[in-house]
């Protein structure tokens, strides 16, 4: 079985590097990306299972970019994440797509199980 | 107690000082309702006083007329005819003394015939005496024997001597009955001069002229100079008593005047001073029994005053009352009504402030928490790696702090951020108790008492049952922080108004201080106290108010706290 590939979208380098670090190390394929841009040429070029997006980010926000990975890589399963989310933009963002939400700061675990959960879907 | 205590509200600005903001002048309501009721007295009282003792004035002169001119009336025709019987006799004995001859006077039978032609035409005369210059009594016709007499050194002589014409007081004299004399003197031809004397009987008088005062309130009678009566009195004694009452002045027509005696009674005098003669007669009239109907009048001229005044004032006091009351309240309405947008707009400064620290805090938290947990890995995973433990220990460590960091940046938020309501209908007697079930064990172990006190009907109401357990729940928790061992809980659930449900929540816990009050409602505020975030109460009051309730608090320190929670019953 295949290793499940993580694409990890937040402006914030030392957060999304460091977290597909964690990943790297649970035993996950991870990459980190700080802008919806970057987000997008790797997606171009490469598949992967699950992105995990900040919603809330300069230039093309996450929901936007939502939407985008949607029509470029429809089976992508895409959790969102959030600083100042609540359950009711949650609810609102799993209406519009995502598979799931997170509050940040996330625990690993948390996201592991729904990384999970989103690839056996 | 309490009745009384509304009545007595209701009309006196008793508790007007202990509804007014601190800082208001407590006096401002009261002085407001002094000048209403006092400018309203004016106005109402004035005229109803005014025109009351205008009539009473009116109908007590119409009285007065009506009692005083029959006195008036009655003393004329008494004067005029004691001044006729009087006069007439004078006149009948002029009318001898210049048509008869001395000698004829001297006569005994002449004069005992004139004597008793002088009875049979004028009723009065007891009898009827000449009397020589020197005083000795020369014929005498009458029931005594007094011939002889001699009269020289008496007063009356020496007064008839120089005036010509004399009538005297009443007086005893050798006849030791009440009479009074008319005596004249006539010059003779060859010089000198004789006194024809005739004595009167007082009881003619009193039986033909004073009994014309008939009434049992009003007694006629007749005095001399000196207030020593002349005939017998009804109200002043008998003959020769001094009466009691001033001797009124001098006058020479007929008088009528009110008076009072020495007991202060009113009592109606009329009078007259009788010409030529010593004689002042009396018409005294004490008025109760005419006065009946004026006083009659009078009193309920009096009572309907008192009355009337009884009762404007009495409405005065309780318009002027509702009045300043309702200017009170309307006040107090709108302070409150400034205090909370006051409020509500620091609020939402401080929510919107508190959702953008908490998200600016929650992505360098994020990292932290992430690097941290990155260390972990890399230890995990890394063979031989010194004194890992050490490493884990510090590691959790700070885990930990972002954890309880993260805890407070989702408490802030939720503060800020509405989260979507599920609103449901609820029975508020059952939450509550459902609530209070979730610290039964704290209230067991510290023996704290919870009463509840719950009207007989109390709605269900439409709300987010959820939410409204947070908020009971935090209040509840706040209690029992304040509670030592033994305190009491007193939860009153009612339905006062009628659209709303209230739940108060009362300890008798330390307190609050007043300083506290004013913040108790803001985020991290705490009282000091070693644990909670201070958030509590902040979220409860956003939750309350979203849900369209108002939340209040009253405390006093060392007495205790009360929360109280109004709740809408329809959800809008």
């Amino acid at each position: 079985m295949s290793k499940t590939r993580v694409l990890l979208v937040d402006d914030e380098e030392d957060l999304s590097l460091v977290l597909a670090e964690r990943l790297e190390m649970k035993g996950f394929i991870a990459r980190g990306a700080v802008s919806s841009e970057e987000a997008l040429n790797l997606i171009e070029n490469e598949e992967y299972d699950i992105m995990i997006i900040d919603i809330k980010m300069p230039g093309i926000g996450g929901l936007d970019l939502m939407q985008r990975v949607k029509q470029i890589r429809p089976k992508t399963q895409i959790i969102l994440f959030t600083g100042h989310g609540t359950e009711k933009e949650g609810a609102a963002a799993i209406n519009d797509g995502a598979f799931d939400y997170l509050i940040k700061p996330i625990k690993i675990d948390d996201l592991i199980d729904k990384i999970n959960k989103a690839v056996n879907k | 107690m309490n009745i009384l205590r509304k009545i007595v509200l209701s009309f006196l600005p008793i508790s007007f000082g202990e509804q007014v903001a601190p800082e208001e002048d407590p006096g401002r309501y009261r002085k407001l309702w002094l000048r209403v009721v006092f400018l309203t007295a004016f106005v109402s009282l004035m005229p109803l006083i005014i025109m009351t003792f205008i009539n009473y004035y009116q109908y007590k002169r119409v009285f007065e007329e009506e009692m005083i001119y029959p006195i008036s009336r009655l003393t004329s025709n008494t004067r005029r005819s004691l001044s006729s019987f009087i006069d007439e006799r004078r006149s009948v004995l002029d009318m001898i003394i210049r048509d008869k001859k001395y000698e004829d006077l001297r006569n005994q039978e002449k004069l005992t015939i004139l004597f008793r032609n002088l009875k049979e035409s004028f009723g009065g005369f007891i009898d009827l005496g000449v009397i020589d210059a020197e005083g000795i009594q020369e014929t005498y016709v009458g029931p005594y024997e007094l011939r002889g007499k001699n009269y020289r050194e008496q007063g009356w002589f020496q007064d008839v001597r120089l005036r010509g014409i004399y009538v005297s007081e009443v007086f005893l004299g050798y006849r030791k009955y009440p009479h009074f004399v008319i005596a004249m003197t006539h010059e003779i031809d060859e010089g000198g001069f004789y006194v024809l004397r005739a004595t009167l009987d007082m009881e003619t008088v009193s039986r033909n002229i004073l009994s014309l005062s008939h009434r049992p309130s009003s007694d006629a009678f007749l005095i001399n100079r000196e207030g020593v009566l002349q005939t017998d009195s009804r109200f002043y004694g008998n003959t020769f008593d001094t009466i009691k009452i001033a001797v009124p002045p001098i006058s020479d027509k007929t008088e009528v005047v009110e008076r009072y005696d020495d007991k202060g009674r009113l009592y109606i005098l009329g009078y007259a001073y009788i010409n030529q003669s010593p004689f002042i007669l009396m018409e005294v009239t004490k008025p109760e029994e005419q006065m009946k109907n004026w006083f009659s009048l009078r009193n309920d001229l009096l009572w309907f005053l008192g009355v009337s005044i009884f009762l404007i004032i009495l409405v005065i006091l309780w318009g002027a009352n509702y009045l300043v009351r309702h200017i009170l309240e309307a006040d107090l309405r709108h302070a409150k009504a400034l205090h909370n947008i006051e409020y509500t707009s620091k609020m939402a400064s401080i929510g919107r402030l508190a959702a953008g620290v908490a998200h600016e805090i929650n992505n360098p938290l994020s990292i932290i928490n992430e690097n941290a947990g990155l260390l972990k890995d890399i230890i995990g995973a890394t063979r031989d790696f010194p004194r890992p433990e050490k490493f884990l220990k510090h590691i959790n460590a700070v885990t930990k702090s972002v954890e309880r960091c993260s805890t407070i940046t989702h408490r802030l938020l939720g503060f800020a951020k509405r989260i979507d309501t599920q609103i449901e209908t609820i029975d508020v007697k059952h939450l509550i108790q459902e609530v209070v079930g979730f610290l039964d064990k704290e209230a067991k172990h510290r023996n704290i008492t919870v009463d509840y006190h719950i009207d007989n009907y109390i709605p269900t109401i439409e709300s987010d049952r959820g939410q409204l357990q947070q908020v009971f729940l935090n209040i509840i928790n706040n209690s029992f922080d304040a509670l030592d061992e033994g305190g009491k809980l007193d939860i009153n659930i009612g339905h006062s108004e009628v659209d709303r449900v209230s739940v108060s929540i009362k300890d008798n816990g330390h307190g609050i201080s007043e300083h506290d009050l004013q913040h108790i409602f803001e985020p991290f505020f705490t009282s000091g106290k070693e644990h909670g975030t201070g958030l509590g109460l902040s979220i409860t009051y956003g939750i309350v108010q979203k849900l369209g309730g108002d939340i209040s608090v009253n405390s006093q320190v060392g007495v205790g706290t009360s929360f109280t929670v109004s709740l809408p019953i329809k959800n809008k």
